[in-house]
């Protein structure tokens, strides 16, 4: 029996008010994230219950009740309290996946405070953007991570705290960077928690765009109420699941569906802090009797890739729902979990922008293997005429996937840029930047993105900040960068340049150039390929034209030419 | 082949590392471990087939054969023989 039963009854008889009463929440009533997660778990009487088993690098296990949960993010907020962060400051989360990232997250929400969470796989250089851009006053991390930190932090006149939760005492601390070490630390049982509203700023998500730099997607705590539902109706928690949601926390999905759905349902969940192997994923499955499986269709094609062998060496028979998310998902791999784990991994469809799932495959619904599913209950889901930005109703014509606004996880701006967040409004719709198509009986199709950002591993990469990046480097005079088709990954960056007078093509440039990004930016923007040319088609205004480049990547046609400049 | 191993570890180290008090050896994981992950690989296999002359098919550069430096000093005398 799945927790949404009948898909037509509920789309029937939908309202937000039936997620706002099962969290007992009322209109104009204090609503904390955090205290969702841990405290009113552990008032049900579920302090007992595992939140989470960890599992680093060596198989190190660590478990955490829903007490253990709360007292420490309890301890993690005061803490930050007694520095003096105070409410709607950013705190940044710059942490590997380990526990210290899930129970920072829930603290600084307690507090009041905006939980900025980072990819802890980027460079300075994108370090910088998203903290100089957020005023972020605290950021907390790992020693591995500090040296990052240290080459930025002149440049940051905001950030006043950097906080390390696995200091060496050995090691001397430089100006700002404080030591704080969990486990050492004297848990806080009582702890008032900021009393948070509905639209207090909670969550800040950077995202990539075609142009500029990335932006700052703020969430609010409402948002729980349908990061909770859909976490409900569509990954189908139940009281005694066991999850794993392989997406990393510094990604919307990690956190959303990585914390704030799982834990504010009270349901334990498991993360593996470690790189990607077949056999370590289906080990951890095994070991944890997991049960529901959220993951991503490179990972998925990663597995396909290591075959059907490896599978039968281990007993995954306790898995018993699977969904994916962060590109669409191929047909063939919808069919290969069919046949390999006995049931389909379902795509499920949103974004940063967002804060939830919008367009799903649910339990127990017809599944189209390559179809994105069909909008939540609640979601008024529409592909607009990209002319007229009227609704399209002929089944099969292609246009710009929209959203009537107004559901409770979604953005409230970009942070700093109220322009470009009205930029993403269109006759009354919230434009989502890709393009589909409906059929006849309701489910959407995916044909791609209306811009030029690069979805690689289903992380949305910005062509202009790896662009700039380039231009940076001594040997670059100019750059481009489009996406390139990749069997495993969907895209992957790809770099046409030239070169600088007096710099030449040779073995040593592509890899510095290659190894000069991965450090800057992170390794997602790293081009995976350099094509050096002469010149770049440009525009008589001497625009870059890179659809150009695109085109050929892809074997498509290149268009209308008359405005590129004659060589 | 010791000097291969220094080679490749040394280039690891330099370029992956990030734990200054970490130590990483021929035998660390360096994939599964997460020092290198999977879109950083393309890189390392640019190093070893620019460094040592060979080409290495993409279905070979896996995350098994490059988890550790003597796995992929194998994978590298693999190709420089042929």
């Amino acid at each position: 029996m799945t927790n949404i039963g009948s898909y037509e009854e509920r789309v029937r008889n939908f309202d937000w008010s039936l997620s706002e009463n099962e969290l007992k929440h009322t209109e104009g009533e204090i609503i904390n994230i955090g205290w969702y997660c841990s405290d009113r778990i552990c008032e049900m009487g579920k302090g007992n219950r595992i939140a989470l088993y960890h599992e680093g690098f060596g198989e190190i296990e660590r478990k955490y009740t829903f007490n253990d949960i709360r007292l420490a993010s309890n301890t993690i907020g005061e803490y930050l309290r007694a520095l003096g962060i105070n409410h709607e400051e950013r705190v940044c989360l710059f942490m590997d996946r380990i526990p210290e990232l899930y129970l920072s997250f829930l603290g600084v929400l307690k507090i009041g405070a905006v939980v900025q969470p980072l990819f802890s796989a980027f460079g300075d250089e994108s370090l910088h953007v998203r903290l100089d851009d957020a005023k972020t006053r605290a950021i907390i991390t790992q020693r591995k991570h500090l040296s990052k930190v240290r080459k930025i932090i002149d440049k940051l006149p905001s950030l006043e705290f950097i906080i390390i939760v696995d200091h060496n005492r050995a090691k001397e601390l430089r100006e700002k960077e404080v030591a704080f070490n969990l486990q050492e630390a004297t848990p806080v049982e009582e702890m008032e928690i900021y009393p948070t509203k509905a639209e207090s700023p909670s969550v800040l998500h950077y995202t990539s765009g075609t142009t500029g730099q990335p932006k700052g997607v703020r969430h609010v705590h409402y948002s729980l109420i349908s990061q909770y539902l859909t976490t409900k109706w569509v990954l189908d928690l139940q009281e005694d699941d066991i999850y794993w949601c392989t997406a990393d926390p510094g990604w919307v999905t990690g956190t959303s569906y990585g914390i704030i759905g799982p834990w504010s349902m009270g349901i334990t969940q498991c993360v593996l802090d470690s790189g990607f192997s077949a056999e370590a994923w289906y080990r951890f499955i095994e070991k944890y009797k997991i049960t529901v499986w959220y993951s991503a269709p490179t990972a998925i094609r990663s597995l396909m890739k290591a075959g059907e062998e490896i599978v039968k060496r281990f007993d995954l028979s306790s898995l018993r729902h699977l969904a994916s998310v962060g590109e669409p998902l191929n047909a063939e791999a919808v069919i290969w979990s069919e046949k390999v784990f006995h049931k389909p991994f379902l795509d499920t469809y949103w974004q940063t922008e967002t804060g939830s799932i919008m367009i799903t495959n649910f339990p127990g619904m017809k599944i189209k293997a390559g179809s994105m599913g069909k909008s939540f209950p609640g979601i008024t889901g529409v592909v607009l005429d990209s002319k007229t930005f009227e609704p399209i109703t002929e089944p099969g014509k292609v246009g710009l996937i929209a959203f009537k606004p107004g559901w409770p996880a979604m953005m409230r701006t970009y942070w700093n840029n109220d322009e470009k967040y009205r930029e993403k409004f269109a006759n009354g719709w919230y434009m989502a930047g890709d393009r589909a198509y409906l059929d006849a009986e309701g489910y959407y199709w995916f044909i791609g993105r209306d811009d030029d950002v690069i979805n690689t591993g289903g992380h949305l990469v910005s062509p202009f900040e790896v662009e700039s990046a380039l231009l940076e480097h001594e040997a670059v005079g100019e750059s481009a960068v489009v996406a390139k088709p990749d069997e495993l990954n969907m895209e992957v960056v790809k770099a046409y340049i030239t070169l600088k007078p007096g710099y030449k093509v040779n073995d040593d440039l592509e890899l510095d150039i290659m190894n000069f990004i991965r450090k800057r930016l992170s390794p997602l923007a790293m081009p995976q390929e350099i094509e050096y040319m002469d010149s770049l088609p440009k525009t008589r205004s001497g625009k870059i034209m890179r659809r150009i480049l695109h085109a050929r990547e892809w074997g498509e046609d290149i268009g209308d030419v008359s405005t590129l400049e004659d060589d | 082949m010791e000097e291969m191993k220094d080679l490749v570890l040394n280039y690891v180290i330099n370029e992956y590392q990030e734990d200054e008090d970490e130590e990483i050896t021929y035998d660390t994981p360096l994939i599964s471990s997460g020092y290198v992950d999977s879109f950083s690989m393309v890189s390392l296999k640019v190093f070893l087939e620019k460094k040592f002359q060979i080409k290495i098919p993409d279905d070979k550069a896996t995350p098994e054969a490059f988890d550790t430096v003597n796995k992929i000093v194998e994978l590298v005398n693999e190709y420089t023989n042929k």
